[in-house]
């Protein structure tokens, strides 16, 4: 299969219009296209940045949802607790770090303790059923370093932390490999529709399309505009979150959850696939869809109640701070809309679970386009996918002697911090979707991203860089 | 997984000022098989790529050359002088080898083009050094754009990769480093548009005039969507202003890159965050000693240099094993404002600090304090200073107290008024 990827220049249009034109290459987008890609139809993913996942999927918490305290019923509930099943399995296939570290959803007083019954009930409910109650002994046993007066604590064995760059990567990159064509740094201005599907006008110029999913995450009502549809506003709600250094690991042993208000699900503590520790989200609304920046007032506000559940975690080094913008829409399920006889489905308002849904999302949305009439004809498999580990739970490169016998450049280091190989930095170049930026290179390798943030290593990064971009 | 395991007398991590001077010292002294490990391909350490330091001791009478010392060669020649020192003494000088971690009280994995090692020594030093705080460290809000850089990676971009910087750049920071900051980027053709200080007062002077001090103010947040476009102030009268560039340089506020230390269990010191060691660079660990700035962030090149020579010494002894056990002094501890002593266990052999005087910082200026040192109440040392205690740079505490102070009392205590 040839790999078509373009950055520049106008659109090919030479083979007749596309079958499939997915708007979005975020973690939903690229998910979208990867099932897509299993049916024998001209696909192309559309993306205004020049690499995948530049929106929101780069900026969360990374957490793979069990849907446990989602709204019984809804569409996000279901959709949750299949993706969940879904993404776990998948990334065990492809190599995805992914660790089931479990929740402690956490009650620090005794209105919040008697919240916890309610809470499971409502796991009960979402079709979880492992869930269960632990006491404060239990739970100080459990986590040490908890603050004091911890009261007791419900337990969700299957949340689990997952790398959320490797993701939206692996989808995009099987997606392409078979043969969907992804156009980077081409945003879609306008539509035109007409019984037979739709001509967008992009900044590459026009591209013709029988069917249209708009996946364009915090843009995705201005997307339904073109087409005419007023159905809702997104509202961007910004998380901020602070990583702490790879030595605050030994502080947390779970997911740490505050007892969800109607303000939202509040602020966690969590290790992460990379060995670091997570602090937050904020929860803000904003009208502004790039504040995508960090605020004093939101840095202190996280620290206060890092302080109250972990302590000593205040005292280790920060690593990075940032924030990433839900896009809210005013209602407590996901907007996923097909609209009959116009060949378009709309899937908006993946505020705060897009991740962990992303591979369930897919599936259902290619089952509405088959009930706005598309043939989607025989499923085939995709053939497999492995991606380089760049997780924690497993070996990286620098500790493998067959890997380093085989080729001294993973005996290399780069980056001191994260432990990052001149192999691995290398081989990032010449995979389907190379790094177009020294951000991109990081999420990717992780070169950069750790406790000097280029002290030691920025510059020797950034010298590779230069020389290797594609 | 295979590592190749094997033993040395002297394994030295980091060749840095301090681990090379300490090999030297060690290999001429006839300690057996020294080796030294560096994870960069070139070794030195920092002054690899400070272009504009003067480095080594004072000259009494030279031409000001640096913003360091008086005198005194460039970084990189100082780098080339310490290695080649170290070579010519038959220290084994083993570069791009990284220590990931540990697998006994003495013995520290490797990683390196070669494959994966395992070391077992009769002697550890850890001379892993000190770097400054990036500005996610500091929890500096705002865009993340490009055009924020330490001095570290500004140095390195400009000296050792040639690369373009910017064209308009703000300098933040109290200590002397800064001064090196704005040197390279005037070096790099980049216009200083101001040199920012949290102190109330110019904190030193920069060479050439026309450099504009901006005193009494921090920053609050960084601007810019893909890069730079400024860095917004908070003044000491509340006002706040943006100052335009591209290119912003976050100098000092420096941390021991501790976390060898740390994943070792060594008991770390709470006012260094370095690994806690007393006069004869013992660490809480038997047979494990620590030198440079790992110990102290930040001292001059030549202290560090002069702590790898005074290092040998002890570790002689424990080569010959006639050194005593390691942990039996008492935690030295200060009082606010003093922010750290180094060293800072009392030790137990009647050892003295290099140059027979520990070195204290504050968080805040001291007009010619007086410094107390007690036990449990008693008194052993009392010493008014003759100058003013600054932020961030060192002030000197005799040590000939040491001898008093009591083995099995409690922790000492040293406090300014
Ligand atoms: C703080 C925070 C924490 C979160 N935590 C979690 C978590 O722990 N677990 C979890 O499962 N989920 C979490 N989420 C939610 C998850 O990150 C999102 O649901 C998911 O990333 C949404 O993906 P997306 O593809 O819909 O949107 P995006 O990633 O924003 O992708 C949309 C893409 O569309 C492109 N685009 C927009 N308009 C156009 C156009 N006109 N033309 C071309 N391209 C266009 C954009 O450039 C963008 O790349 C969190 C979110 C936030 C903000
Ligand atoms: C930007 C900057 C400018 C400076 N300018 C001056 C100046 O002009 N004049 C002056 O006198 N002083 C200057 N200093 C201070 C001076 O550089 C230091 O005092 C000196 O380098 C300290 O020596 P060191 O050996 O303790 O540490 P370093 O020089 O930091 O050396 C430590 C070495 O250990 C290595 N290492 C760390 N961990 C490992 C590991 N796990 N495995 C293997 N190797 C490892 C590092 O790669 C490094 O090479 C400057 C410092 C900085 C940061």
């Amino acid at each position: 299969m040839t790999v078509t990827v373009t950055t520049a220049g106008l659109l090919p249009t030479g083979d007749g219009p596309y079958d499939v034109t997915v708007v979005g290459a975020g973690v939903v987008g690229a998910a979208i296209a990867r099932e897509l890609a299993g049916y024998r139809l001209r696909t192309a993913l559309v993306e205004a940045a020049d690499d995948i996942g530049e929106g929101t999927s780069k900026a969360n918490t990374a957490i793979l949802h069990t849907g446990f305290d989602a709204v019984p019923g809804s569409l996000e509930a279901r959709l949750v607790r299949e993706g969940h099943g879904l993404l776990a399995a998948y990334a065990a296939r492809t190599g995805i770090p992914l660790e089931r570290v479990g929740a402690l959803l956490v009650a620090w007083d005794d209105e919040q303790r008697a919240v916890l019954p309610e809470l499971l009930a409502k796991a009960v409910r979402n079709g979880y059923h492992a869930a269960r109650l632990i006491g404060a002994a239990e739970l100080r046993a459990r986590e040490p370093h908890l603050g004091p007066g911890a009261l007791g604590a419900l337990e969700v064995p299957d949340e689990s932390i997952i790398c959320p760059w490797t993701t939206p990567l692996a989808f995009a990159t099987q997606a392409v490999r078979a043969g969907v064509h992804l156009h980077l740094g081409c945003r879609v201005r306008g539509v035109g529709s007409d019984a037979d599907g739709h001509t967008l006008s992009t900044s590459r110029g026009p591209l013709r399309t029988r069917y249209l999913i708009n996946a364009a995450g915090l843009y995705a009502d201005e997307f339904d505009r073109f087409l005419g549809h007023e159905e809702f506003t997104v509202t961007p709600r910004r998380g901020q979150l602070i990583v702490f250094d790879k030595l605050a690991r030994g502080l947390v042993d779970h997911i740490l959850l505050p007892v969800p208000t109607a303000a939202g699900k509040g602020v966690l503590v969590a290790p992460t696939v990379f060995g670091n520790v997570l602090l937050g989200p904020t929860s803000e609304d904003l009208d502004d869809r790039t504040a995508t920046g960090s605020t004093a007032e939101g840095i202190r506000l996280l620290r206060e109640k890092g302080r109250r559940i972990v302590p000593a975690l205040l005292d280790e080094e920060v690593t990075a701070v940032y924030a990433g913008l839900r896009a809210a829409t005013g209602q407590e399920d996901y907007r996923i809309r097909h609209h009959p006889g116009r060949r378009y489905v709309t899937v908006g308002g993946i505020r705060s679970t897009g991740l962990t849904a992303s591979m369930a999302i897919a599936g259902h949305v290619t089952g509405l386009l088959a009930e706005l009439g598309l043939d989607l004809g025989e499923r085939r498999e995709l053939p497999e996918l492995t991606l380089p580990n760049i997780g924690e739970a497993f070996p990286r490169p620098y500790l493998r002697a067959d890997l380093i016998a085989r080729d001294p450049a993973y005996g290399t280091l780069v980056c001191h911090c994260e432990q990052v190989t001149l192999g691995e930095i290398r081989d990032a170049f010449s995979t389907t979707l190379p790094p177009r930026s020294v951000d991109g290179l990081r999420r990717r390798t992780r070169a950069r991203g750790g406790r000097c943030q280029g002290f030691y290593c920025g510059a020797a990064v950034r010298a590779l860089f230069e020389k290797e971009r594609p | 997984m295979t590592r190749t395991e094997r033993h040395v007398d002297v394994l030295i991590v980091g060749a840095g000022p301090a681990g090379l001077a300490a090999g030297a010292e060690l290999a001429d002294a006839g300690a057996g098989h020294v080796e030294i490990l560096e994870r960069e391909q070139e070794a030195g350490g920092i002054p690899r790529h400070c272009h504009h330091g003067g480095f080594g001791e004072r000259r009494t009478g030279g031409r000001p050359r640096g913003p360091y010392a008086r005198g005194g060669t460039d970084g990189p020649a100082y780098a080339r002088r310490s290695v080649a020192a170290a070579v010519r003494a038959g220290a084994v000088l083993r570069t791009g080898v990284t220590v990931t971690g540990w697998a006994g009280p003495r013995t520290l994995d490797t990683t390196g083009p070669t494959g994966l090692g395992r070391i077992t020594a009769t002697a550890v030093l850890l001379a892993t050094g000190a770097r400054e705080r990036p500005r996610t460290a500091r929890l500096i809000p705002g865009t993340r754009p490009a055009g924020v850089y330490t001095t570290g990676e500004l140095q390195q971009a400009v000296h050792l990769y040639g690369q373009r910087i910017g064209t308009r750049a703000v300098v933040v920071g109290d200590e002397p480093v800064a001064r090196s900051a704005v040197a390279t980027l005037r070096a790099a053709g980049v216009q200083v548009a101001a040199l920012v200080t949290g102190r109330p007062d110019t904190p030193f002077r920069v060479r050439r005039s026309g450099l504009p001090m901006l005193t009494g103010a921090v920053v609050t947040a960084l601007h810019g969507r893909t890069r730079l476009s400024g860095v917004e102030l908070r003044h000491d009268d509340g006002r706040t202003t943006t100052l335009r560039c591209d290119t912003v340089v976050l100098t000092g506020d420096f941390v021991p890159d501790n976390e060898l230390a740390r994943r070792g269990g060594l008991t770390l010191d709470p006012g260094t965050r370095g690994p806690a060691y007393d006069a004869a660079f013992r660490t809480s660990r038997p047979g494990v000693f620590a030198a440079g700035n790992l110990l102290h962030a930040v001292e001059r090149a030549h202290v560090a240099a002069l702590e790898g020579r005074a290092v040998a010494v002890p570790v002689l002894h424990r080569l010959a094993g006639t050194d005593l056990p390691a942990g039996a002094g008492q935690p030295l501890l200060v009082d606010a404002p003093l922010r750290w002593i180094a060293p800072n266990v009392t030790g137990s052999g009647g050892e003295r600090p290099p140059g027979g005087r520990f070195v204290l910082r504050t968080d805040r200026r001291l007009p010619r304090p007086l410094l107390l040192v007690s036990q449990g109440g008693r008194e052993l040392h009392r010493q008014r200073l003759l100058l003013p205690a600054v932020p961030d740079r060192p002030f000197h505490l005799a040590a000939e107290w040491l001898d008093r102070v009591d083995p099995l009392g409690p922790a000492v205590r040293v406090s300014a008024l």
